[in-house]
């Protein structure tokens, strides 16, 4: 972040920042228009559009038809001619409904066209598990599209990143996909007025320490911080990366706290097989830093089923504190 | 009609362009035919691979539906897409070079026949997907709408496009906001081998117009005035901002699919009857039937349409390939390590 930008701070809610990141965007740029379900009087299945539709009006806060795969390639088509579409998800599980439009039109028309189009077009996802939807309306599907070359793909920890990234996005002349975590709308916490970007690709070290890396992603950066709390006090001193980015990804800082820590735990919600920490774990044994591992890579993911309904069973499919806590100090202790 | 020379009465081709229009539309029709040819026979002779999909027998349906069509206007284009992008006006040359893999190519040798495209010249692409063309034209409408250039979109598909999905949700949604987008379906009969009976429910596609509160006209796309009437008429419409229209051009692919089809789903009857209603020499003999060319004339611009082929052929094959060290270029605008 330009430090000169950042005027004052304000304690604001995830949700509340991204609103914010769109009413800046809606009113300095006429070519971004908000599209998605139920985005205008209703204010987005999660509160996030709010009441941007009285400020800007029904041609730019445009409620589109339950149609996923159509609305998200109007975005595209129009992302193709000059506009800037900011296309919301009602929920990211219904981006399977669209990933035609996605893979195969947004993440490759530049390249199939041999560069002389862009598609700057800005997809919101709100994702992850925690509201009690069940299977359908709690994945979260990342990794997915970081598989795609042409996409770029932003996971958001905190309202400040929120607000951040969005402005980002929108300044990038490519497509890039934006995982918010449903949980995380409500939370609190400081943001810059005005305008400033967070530059995509780049993870943050949200704590410092020397003992092991934990690298997490979105909702997964704020238990890894609340076990590190925990893990001081009993003498381990963790380093927490907030990924950030999962396409581009910031390779150097990863590899550059492993080096320090020789210890490295992946945390992320996604399920585990082929997940964001397969990646970040085959980053690591594949460079130089592996030299430094004093133990082996440890990832803590989604399980391999569903997200199912029921609070424990739900609760139980994801990482928790608890297992954070449980992989560090076995990590830290040598017990793995 | 009374006499040939009775204007009032001459099909609206004749009334509605200038002689040099009606010229050029020809010239077009014989470049595509002559292009589609010219692909053919490098194919078999091993110097463009992968596959295509040939539009010979199509050429009325892809000029006649750019008649009104500037520049400034889009076009979303399909698999069998030659023809659109030649009637769009691309430079034949940098279309045989992207067939030719070449960096010279219209996709500098990324994108091939399946991804031709000519942005400058308002061509926003070919598509390898059925039906992924028609949510991307509405979003280019909806560009212009907002940003009131005028311009307006043509979206070509295939009769197998209208049983996808994005069909009926680009349909709904251009109707509910009111775009100016003009969607052409090529009725050619087949999705690959399968017939429109046996996969279209209504017997007409632009029967489907209703559904979504739009005009929709079934007409002979082979017949290049009645093709040019349509399209004209709607583009028009859109263009006064009153929305899209569904225009169906029932035509006929003389080739199969691609190149790897055996033609086991039609007779050798029915292709040889629709070759008989050749949309080339119907337009050429009403641009002679009504004094614009002379048969010479028009021996004269196929003869030049072949050698401007020829010559595009040779650009190509004398251009340089592209080197394996950019080949990830141009997947970002600033190139990352991904």
């Amino acid at each position: 972040m330009n430090a000169e930008t950042k005027i004052e701070s304000r304690e604001l809610s995830y949700a509340e920042a991204i609103r914010e990141a769109m009413d800046i965007a809606l009113s300095t740029d006429e070519r971004v228009v908000l599209m998605g379900e139920d985005i205008g009087v209703y204010g987005g299945a999660f509160q996030v559009t709010g009441d941007l539709v009285e400020k800007y009006g029904e041609d730019r806060v445009m409620d589109t038809p339950i149609s996923e795969l159509g609305g998200a390639g109007v975005a595209v088509g129009a992302a193709m001619t000059g506009l800037r579409p900011i296309f919301e998800f009602q929920f990211s599980d219904f981006a399977t409904l669209a990933m035609e439009q996605i893979v195969n039109q947004a993440a490759k028309v530049r390249y199939m066209l041999g560069g002389s189009v862009s598609v700057p077009v800005v997809m919101r996802f709100p994702a992850g598990s925690g509201t009690g939807a069940a299977a359908q309306h709690s994945q979260s599907l990342e990794a997915w599209l970081g598989h795609v070359p042409g996409l770029k793909v932003v996971q958001p920890s905190t309202p400040e990143d929120a607000k951040g990234l969005l402005l980002a996005a929108l300044e990038d002349p490519d497509p890039v996909m934006i995982f918010e975590h449903k949980i995380l709308y409500k939370m609190k916490g400081p943001v810059p007025a005005g305008h400033y970007i967070t530059p995509i690709g780049k993870a943050a070290i949200r704590r410092e320490g020397k003992d092991l890396t934990i690298v997490g992603t979105s909702i997964m950066v704020h238990k890894a911080m609340a076990a590190a709390e925990t893990l001081a006090e009993e003498g381990i001193d963790a380093e927490v990366i907030d990924l950030r980015s999962v396409r581009p990804m910031d390779r150097e800082t990863v590899l550059a706290s492993v080096r320090k820590t020789g210890r490295l735990l992946c945390v992320y919600e996604g399920v585990k097989t082929l997940g964001v920490g397969a990646e970040v774990s085959a980053m690591v044994a594949e460079s130089d830093a592996f030299d430094f591992l004093d133990a082996p890579i440890v990832r803590l993911g989604g399980a391999e089923c569903p997200i199912p309904y029921n609070p424990e069973l739900e609760k139980a499919v994801v990482p928790q504190v608890p297992d954070i806590l449980d992989a560090a100090r076995k990590l830290a202790t040598g017990a793995i | 009609m009374d006499s040939i020379d009775d204007v009032a009465n001459a099909p609206y081709a004749i009334r509605h362009y200038a002689p040099e229009t009606l010229k050029d539309a020809l010239r077009k029709m014989f470049l595509i035919r002559k292009f589609e040819e010219g692909a053919e026979d490098s194919y078999t002779r091993g110097l463009i691979h992968g596959t295509m999909h040939l539009s010979i027998g199509q050429e009325a349906s892809a000029v006649g539906s750019c008649m009104a069509l500037t520049d400034e206007d889009k076009i979303t284009s399909t698999h069998r897409g030659h023809g659109h992008c030649v009637a769009k006006g691309a430079d034949l040359g940098k279309m045989f070079a992207e067939f030719f893999g070449k960096e010279t190519g219209y996709c500098k040798g990324r994108g091939g026949s399946m991804h031709i495209a000519d942005p400058g010249k308002g061509n926003l692409g070919a598509n390898g997907i059925v039906g992924g063309g028609l949510p991307i034209a509405v979003g280019a409408a909806l560009s212009a709408k907002r940003l009131g250039t005028g311009a307006v979109t043509v979206c070509f598909f295939g009769d197998g496009a209208n049983n996808e999905g994005a069909f009926h949700e680009a349909l709904n949604m251009a109707a509910v906001w009111k775009l100016p987008v003009v969607f052409v379906c090529e009725n050619n009969k087949y999705g690959m081998s399968t017939s429109t009976e046996r996969s279209t429910a209504v017997a007409n596609i632009a029967d489907r117009a209703v559904a979504y509160a739009m005009p929709g006209k079934t007409v002979d796309g082979n017949d290049f005035s009645a093709v040019a009437e349509s399209v004209d008429t709607a583009v028009a419409r859109a263009r006064a901002g009153e929305g899209p229209s569904l225009i169906e051009n029932v035509t006929y692919r003389w080739r199969g699919h691609s190149k790897s089809d055996r033609n086991r789903y039609r007779t050798k009857e029915e292709i040889t009857d629709w070759m008989a209603r050749d949309p080339i020499p119907r337009m050429a003999r009403l641009l002679i039937d009504h004094h614009i060319l002379s048969e010479a004339d028009v021996d004269a611009i196929e003869a030049e349409a072949e050698a401007t082929i020829k010559d595009a052929i040779a650009f190509a094959a004398d251009s340089p390939d592209p080197t394996v060290d950019a080949v990830t270029r141009d997947v970002y605008t600033d190139e990352i390590a991904a």
